[in-house]
């Protein structure tokens, strides 16, 4: 029997303001316990919210990024339980009006490029935290996260496999940082996403009973735990049984899901309209101004690179993938404009690669743009191969020369281009290596590629390639033809 | 002097004739003989109070003198003040010492006027008779088996039996003006968000404002000018000129078009009621003002509104006293349902607990739609009365209650007949409308009977002028009760 997985995310981004969406403490992360908590925090009797402007200008960032609509006015809603670690004993939230309706994602999954459409997203504030050690059967309460601003990001569930979450969920995570949201820390929690996750028979319409994986925040924990899950719904189903709509947990351990709470005992939060805040209305101009302030989005400059410098949606994706990359990339383009797809190689290849093996960031790059589009302008004008321009971007990596040109001209590297020079060593080659010579004429068109090898190894790598190449060739035939 | 008037005691002051600390322990040894029997007051604190009366008297030494400084108030106890206790009537706050000061003691402070002590008040102003206060009922100074109203009976107590030279009070369906009326005092409940609530314990948020409660409508006006403006904590308060509230005192009443709603004059309105109430108008044409018959035809829905309205609001509020951070705690317990189970169950009174069911079921799931959004749409209809209304006269007049004060006990088991004595005045808050009561006679029974003023949005002053003006010829509001 063939199933489908349907995913649908919610994602909890926590906006970067310094303080929190209704009080003035501090949002900094790692504080001593309760000490970034006000009044306000800590519901106090007689306290009263009030909206953090920074907060709403975030979510209408989200907003304008993802083509959605801007409610105005949006409604601040109290969702109401009772928990030791939630002062009030609600939270507020949005609920019914939302401060962004609708708009879109593009992901790109194995080449192939698909629209995640949101629902809405809308600002909410954090709990704080409930500590269950060190207080010897008693628990502590630490309320510096309550109040923290939060915008829940919903899409509608139109993934169909963990690799589609986890592309819609990483578009999204470069997107909030993209546009100066969100700073992404999913240790710290800046970032966490809850998984709906559904399956239904091959060409069946209506969905499947959903069960929502809560507070995922790595991409790998995401797929792994939407992988366990798909399949233990597909498992019970095809055993005969009956998924029951549930909230689980993920056990990164274990890598497993596990129920925490049916439907039956999910609560009746008695969503209503906080009345201690006025609906919020937000104005064209304060709309059209934020939307003077965003940068080129990640979807406008993907297209940009394709049409100017005729890159694969797959190289402009990867350029993308974060504004720090694509900074450095634009950097480099700017030196070397005819060199576009070399430097979108080198960004994506050589310093990516480099990057990730240290985990460092684009950002503090040791190679910077400029050192780079010095390195493959020596290249692109045949001063060096790209063989030896890997081990001139070594030392550049490693800080032994300040520019390509300097380390290539101190230790002689340049490409050697003159024909005389490649074809004296070409003849010693061939006097060299009388059995390949021979493999050769007889037909064998390895031989050729080891003579090519003997050639560059005889130049230490310098000899041009191309040139090498040609006149190896013309060599051997004339040789060959002298033999005849 | 304790008959004196605000300003007369502020000319004593400023001409130095008496202290602030002289006045301050006047009144301290007045609420203190008198309280143990009128139970007016949950907490006098003389060092508290002396200390702001000695820095009172060096502002007046250093000239720095405003129209309240150095007088005694007293403060209902559902304002947080410094240091202390803030019981809002509650065994859930009985130990509450405040860290901070609402808005309204703040500007009270400001203006170096000195917190004379915390009045009795219904538990969380929930109740009409102050019956509901963990500390205890509040006699009615001018019949001691009568109620006080509520639920800022201590107030209107302290100030009818002159032991504090006025008081602050809230009002969310009546609790200033019916307590005003039924000792014969004079207060006002402005527009909604002309006075901060901001450190003012929530009842029901929408309708709570909170006003003076004095011996004069001139003592009123004084008082509005340090209670009101504007309060960026309270995101429902109003960004406005400031006002005088002094400014149309002296205003003629010739051509003022008085409004009587006739469901105001109808089946359930006493006939010394009716009365006194039509003596007063009498007076006004009198003083040069016409009558005119008007009508508001959603007048006997406002009752069912606010009582489903006002205990949603109410359930969400009261979350907070969870016993976890603050207020009364069970002594022993279970698990973590069973800690709020408890301290919630004991801390509460008896109509407290009832709201909070009330509210609770109204906000419910398959409940909503049906009570919540409902009445809001009814309470917009009842604001649209008012509208209509004023288009036809300058302000509203009728009685303030149906009855003179009921007796102690006499409506206690019987809260719908309780509810149904604020069926004047509950129409004005969910409207957001000004409302004051003045002193206008004394029914059959000796009790005091109260003049309902309703005016439009903002126009205070214009109500305080028109209340001025009528205890310029009469003398209802110099009467005191005999007091033992």
């Amino acid at each position: 029997m063939n199933w489908e997985i349907v995913i649908g995310l919610e994602v909890h981004t926590q906006l970067s303001t310094v303080s929190k969406i209704f009080s003035g403490a501090s949002t900094a992360f790692g504080a001593e316990p309760n000490t970034q908590a006000c009044a306000v925090d800590i519901a106090l009797p007689g306290v009263l919210p009030v909206l953090n402007k920074g907060a709403v200008e975030r979510a209408i960032r989200l907003g304008l990024a993802v083509g959605g609509k801007i409610n105005s006015p949006s409604i601040f809603a109290r969702k109401n339980y009772f928990y030791p670690d939630l002062p009030k004993g609600y939270q507020i939230s949005q609920y019914e009006l939302p401060i962004v309706e609708g708009g879109s994602v593009l992901i790109l999954v194995e080449g192939v490029q698909k629209t995640v459409r949101l629902t809405r997203a809308h600002l909410e504030e954090d709990a704080g935290k409930s500590l269950h050690e060190d207080f010897h059967g008693m628990s502590g309460i630490d309320l510096n996260r309550a109040g923290t601003p939060l915008l829940e990001i919903v899409s509608e569930p139109d993934m169909r496999s963990s690799a589609e979450a986890v592309a819609y969920a990483k578009t999204l995570h470069s997107l909030v940082r993209w546009i100066g949201i969100c700073d992404g820390n999913m240790q710290e929690g800046s970032f966490r996403c809850d998984a709906n996750v559904s399956v239904r028979r091959l060409g069946e319409e209506k969905l499947g009973t959903r069960r929502e994986i809560k507070n995922l925040n790595s991409f790998r924990f995401l797929q792994q735990a939407i992988d366990f899950e798909a399949q233990w719904q597909i498992d019970t189903l095809e055993n005969g049984g009956k998924i029951q709509q549930a909230t689980v947990l993920f056990d990164s351990d274990k890598i497993e899901t596990r129920a925490m709470r049916s439907k039956e005992d999910a609560h009746d939060y008695r969503y209503f309209p906080d009345p201690d805040l006025l609906p919020l209305k937000i104005s064209e101009a304060m709309i059209a101004e934020i939307k003077a302030s965003l940068p080129e989005l990640p979807q406008a400059k993907q297209s940009r690179y394709m049409d100017e410098y005729g890159l694969s949606p797959y190289d402009a994706a990867a350029l993308t993938a974060s504004r720090e990359m694509a900074e450095y990339f634009e950097a480099a383009v700017a030196l070397l404009p005819q060199q576009a797809k070399a430097c979108a190689n080198w960004v994506t290849g050589e310093v990516a690669a480099r990057l990730n093996r240290e985990d460092k960031d684009i950002a503090v790059s040791p190679v910077s743009a400029v050192q780079l589009a010095g390195l493959l302008k020596l290249i692109a004008d045949g001063t060096v191969s790209g063989k030896i321009a890997k081990s001139v971007f070594d030392a550049l990596w490693n800080r032994e020369a300040e520019t390509a040109k300097d380390f290539i001209n101190e230790r002689g590297l340049q490409q050697i281009s003159d024909s005389g020079a490649i074809e004296k060593i070409v003849d010693d080659v061939i006097a060299a290596n009388a059995q390949q010579v021979a493999d050769y004429r007889a037909g064998k068109e390895k031989a050729f590629n080891s003579l090519v090898g003997q050639v560059m190894k005889a130049s230490k790598g310098k000899a041009n390639p191309a040139q090498a190449n040609e006149i190896l060739k013309k060599k051997l035939q004339a040789y060959t033809a002298v033999g005849n | 002097m304790l008959n004196f008037s605000l300003k007369e005691l502020a000319d004593l002051l400023a001409a130095k004739k008496i202290s602030s600390v002289e006045l301050t322990t006047e009144f301290l040894r007045r609420a203190q003989a008198l309280n143990p029997h009128y139970n007016a007051f949950i907490t006098l604190n003389e060092d508290l109070s002396l200390a702001q009366a000695q820095a009172a008297d060096a502002m007046i030494a250093a000239g720095r003198v405003q129209p309240l400084t150095g007088i005694p108030i007293a403060q209902k106890d559902i304002f947080c003040a410094k240091d202390w206790r803030t019981t809002c009537g509650s065994k859930m706050l009985e130990s509450f010492i405040s860290p901070y000061d609402a808005h309204v003691i703040e500007q009270f402070n400001r203006a170096g006027a000195v917190n004379l002590g915390k009045t009795n008040m219904d538990e969380f102003a929930m109740g009409s008779s102050n019956e509901t206060s963990y500390f205890g009922t509040v006699k009615n100074p001018w019949d001691n088996a009568a109620v006080p109203g509520g639920s800022s009976g201590g107030s209107a107590c302290a100030v009818a039996a002159r032991m504090a030279a006025a008081a602050t009070g809230t009002d969310t369906g009546g609790s200033i003006r019916q307590p005003a009326a039924l000792c014969g005092i004079s207060g006002i409940k402005p527009t909604y968000g002309v006075v901060s609530r901001y450190g003012m314990i929530a009842f029901a948020s929408s309708l709570d404002q909170a006003g003076p409660m004095a011996k004069s409508a001139e003592d009123c006006a004084l008082m509005m000018n340090v209670m009101a403006g504007f309060d960026e904590r309270d995101s429902t308060s109003l960004q406005r000129e400031p006002e005088n509230y002094l400014r149309d005192l002296e205003q003629p009443l010739k051509g003022l078009r008085i409004g009587l709603p006739k469901e105001y004059f109808a089946e359930g309105l006493s006939a010394d009621v009716a009365r006194a109430v039509e003596a007063a108008l009498a007076e006004y044409r009198t003083l040069g003002a016409t009558t005119v018959d008007i009508s508001l035809p959603n007048t006997k829905l406002s009752v069912p509104v606010y009582y489903v309205l006002a205990p949603a609001e109410a359930s969400s509020n009261l979350s907070r006293f969870d016993g976890v951070r603050y207020g009364h705690r069970a002594k022993n317990y279970g698990d973590l349902n069973d800690m709020y189970s408890k301290s919630r169950s004991e801390g509460f009174g008896a109509e407290v607990k009832r709201r909070i069911l009330i509210g609770t079921y109204v906000l419910s799931h398959g409940y909503y739609d049906a009570y919540y959004l409902q009445a809001q749409k009814i309470r917009r209809l009842i604001a649209q009365d008012f509208t209509a209304a004023f288009q036809k006269c300058d302000v509203i007049m009728g009685p303030t209650t149906p009855s003179t004060a009921f007796n102690l006990g006499e409506k206690s088991g019987d809260p719908v007949s309780m509810y149904l004595s604020d069926i004047y005045t509950i129409a004005v808050n969910l409207a957001g409308l000004p409302g004051l009561s003045i002193p206008c006679g004394f029914g059959d029974n000796g009790r005091p009977v109260g003049l309902q003023i309703i005016g439009d949005y903002f126009s205070e002053a214009k109500m305080l002028g028109v209340a001025h003006q009528y205890q310029r010829v009469t003398d209802w509001h110099q009467l005191s009760p005999k007091v033992m």
